[in-house]
């Protein structure tokens, strides 16, 4: 059995043994379903209640991708923008490193000052969370950019943007793909925030309900929902970054003498 | 356009010509003077190699002749013209191959051709054709046929530098910067490659200057060998190099060939042991 083929068993086999042995502990030390409900109980009620689940879990990834597209076209925008010299990385660095530091929790009252209870707020706030890993790594691709390949454009006379078309981009490519797979938990965790906070649909309004009517295994089922939706979106962007920027993740076996 | 500097005008021979050229870096207490007052002047079509201790501005130089940087003091003439107020299409190679790896080696050396003109407003329509062939005889000329397709990173060192030495020439340039192109490869490959690059030189004729540490390898490529000192750095002598071409490796264990890399180095040497107390 190869390495990567044994630990990929390893993987599968302690994520089954962490799910058997909670099931087993609570069995074993009668721990009620109001406190910790055993996994089974939670797959089934998953199943008995899907209907009602669904359109919050549909309300939740939509909102999700929706911040998460705005994330993007914002944070390639001020990427761009802070790594376009090694002038304005400087400058804005401080700011930035500011802005990200701040608990995004505490900006959603403020989105629901302005726009109010419902989607909007969601939206924005999974926007907020996930577009700093993306200015940060866009802006860290562009200012990194080695001198001697700029130089090598410089002396054919290349314009700037033929330079950031065809150096800078291209360069940048694997560190954007790689905070895009940040960046889309972060717009998830930023959706159900707001969701728990101030709206009145997502997977985060109903763990809210659930749980103020004790109803714990239909807590738990919502939270199985996120991290099932969450590993998702993390698969799907892991895939287009290594089917994108191939180049970056070469193999050494590839090589020859 | 620059006007040129008042009662400097260019030779009418010479392809580059530096006239009077400073270059500083820095500013304040940090000031290097990298470039003490230089005259050069390369005739078209000519090689000429500058050969130096470390840190005595060859790759000043260099950048000054390509509109990299420009001159504290003085005026560089490319092509009759101030150098920036003409565009002379140019060729450059450094020691690192600087390819860009998300590109195979036939787009790698097919980059000049979609940025310079004239060649960039007929690249949509030709890359798949005329151009592309252009690159895959060139690659074959420096013993890569069969390789445009592979990715610079599967690739050794010497392959790598080859292709960057097609990539310095495909667009045809009139002036063709090599800022030690073959300092990072083992002796046999190197030597293999003077003999590529001399074969590149006969048959194009751009006006090449090499910058180099490497002295053997001044003496076998270059028409005329420019021995700088640092420190400030300046030309301090010019030698003409007489061999006839095609140069071999054996020439290189030539009494004549040994004598003259012999005085090149005793010029390179001289002043250091004279600094130091």
């Amino acid at each position: 059995m190869n390495p990567q083929l044994r630990r990929r068993f390893a993987s599968a086999a302690l994520i089954i043994g962490f799910f058997v042995a909670w099931e087993l502990l609570c069995v074993a030390f009668g721990i009620k379903d109001i406190v910790l409900p055993r996994p089974s109980q939670i797959v089934v009620t998953l199943a008995q209640r899907m209907p009602a689940i669904w359109p919050h879990a549909l309300q939740t990834l939509y909102t999700t991708l929706v911040g998460f597209a705005l994330g993007i076209l914002a944070g390639v925008f001020l990427g761009a923008l802070v790594g376009s010299s090694k002038l304005a990385y400087d400058v804005a660095y401080p700011l930035l490193v500011g802005f990200s530091s701040i608990p995004k929790v505490a900006v959603v009252p403020i989105f629901v000052l302005w726009f109010g209870a419902g989607t909007i707020p969601a939206v924005l706030t999974a926007m907020i969370l996930c577009v700093f890993p993306i200015v940060v790594n866009v802006a860290t691709g562009l200012a990194t950019t080695e001198p001697e390949l700029e130089d090598v454009m410089r002396a054919l006379k290349a314009s700037k943007f033929d330079i950031l078309s065809n150096v800078g981009l291209p360069r940048t490519m694997p560190y954007f793909f790689a905070s895009l797979k940040v960046a889309v938990t972060q717009a998830f965790v930023g959706t159900v925030i707001a969701e728990t906070v101030a709206s009145n649909r997502g997977i985060g309004n109903l763990m809210m309900i659930a749980s103020s009517s004790f109803d714990v295994p239909l807590v738990f089922a919502g939270l199985l929902i996120l991290a099932v939706l969450g590993v998702a979106l993390y698969v799907v962007f892991s895939f287009i970054e290594v089917r994108v920027t191939g180049w970056a993740h070469r193999k050494d076996e590839f090589a020859m003498g | 356009m620059l006007a040129p500097a008042s009662g400097s005008r260019a030779h009418a021979d010479a392809f580059v010509e530096l006239q009077k050229v400073t270059h500083t870096y820095g500013r304040g207490d940090k000031e290097v003077r990298a470039l003490e007052s230089t005259d050069l002047r390369i005739e078209k079509g000519d090689f000429i190699a500058l050969v130096g201790p470390s840190g005595c501005g060859k790759s000043t130089i260099l950048k000054l002749v390509t509109g990299l940087i420009n001159a504290s003091s003085g005026v560089v003439f490319v092509a009759g013209r101030e150098v920036t107020a003409e565009p002379v299409r140019v060729g450059m190679a450094f020691q690192n191959p600087t390819l860009l790896p998300w590109l195979t080696l036939r787009d790698n050396v097919m980059l000049p051709l979609k940025i310079v003109a004239p060649f960039r407003q007929e690249y949509r329509a030709k890359r798949r054709s005329e151009f592309r062939d252009r690159v895959d005889a060139l690659l074959a000329q420096v013993g890569l046929a069969g390789f445009a397709d592979k990715y610079p990173w599967q690739l050794s060192g010497g392959m790598m530098q080859r292709a960057s030495l097609c990539r310095a020439l495909v667009h045809e340039p009139q002036l063709l910067m090599l800022d030690e192109p073959f300092g990072a490869l083992d002796q046999f490959t190197r030597e293999e490659l003077w003999g590529i690059m001399q074969e590149l030189w006969m048959t194009r004729r751009p006006t090449v200057l090499l910058v180099t540490h490497d002295l053997k390898e001044a003496a076998y490529l270059a028409n005329r060998i420019c021995v700088m000192q640092a420190r400030p750095g300046r030309i301090i002598q010019e030698s003409v190099v007489g061999f006839a071409r095609p140069r071999t490796i054996a020439l290189s264990y030539d009494p004549e060939f040994v004598t003259l890399t012999q005085r090149l180095r005793e010029l390179i040497m001289r002043p250091a042991k004279e600094t130091v107390q």
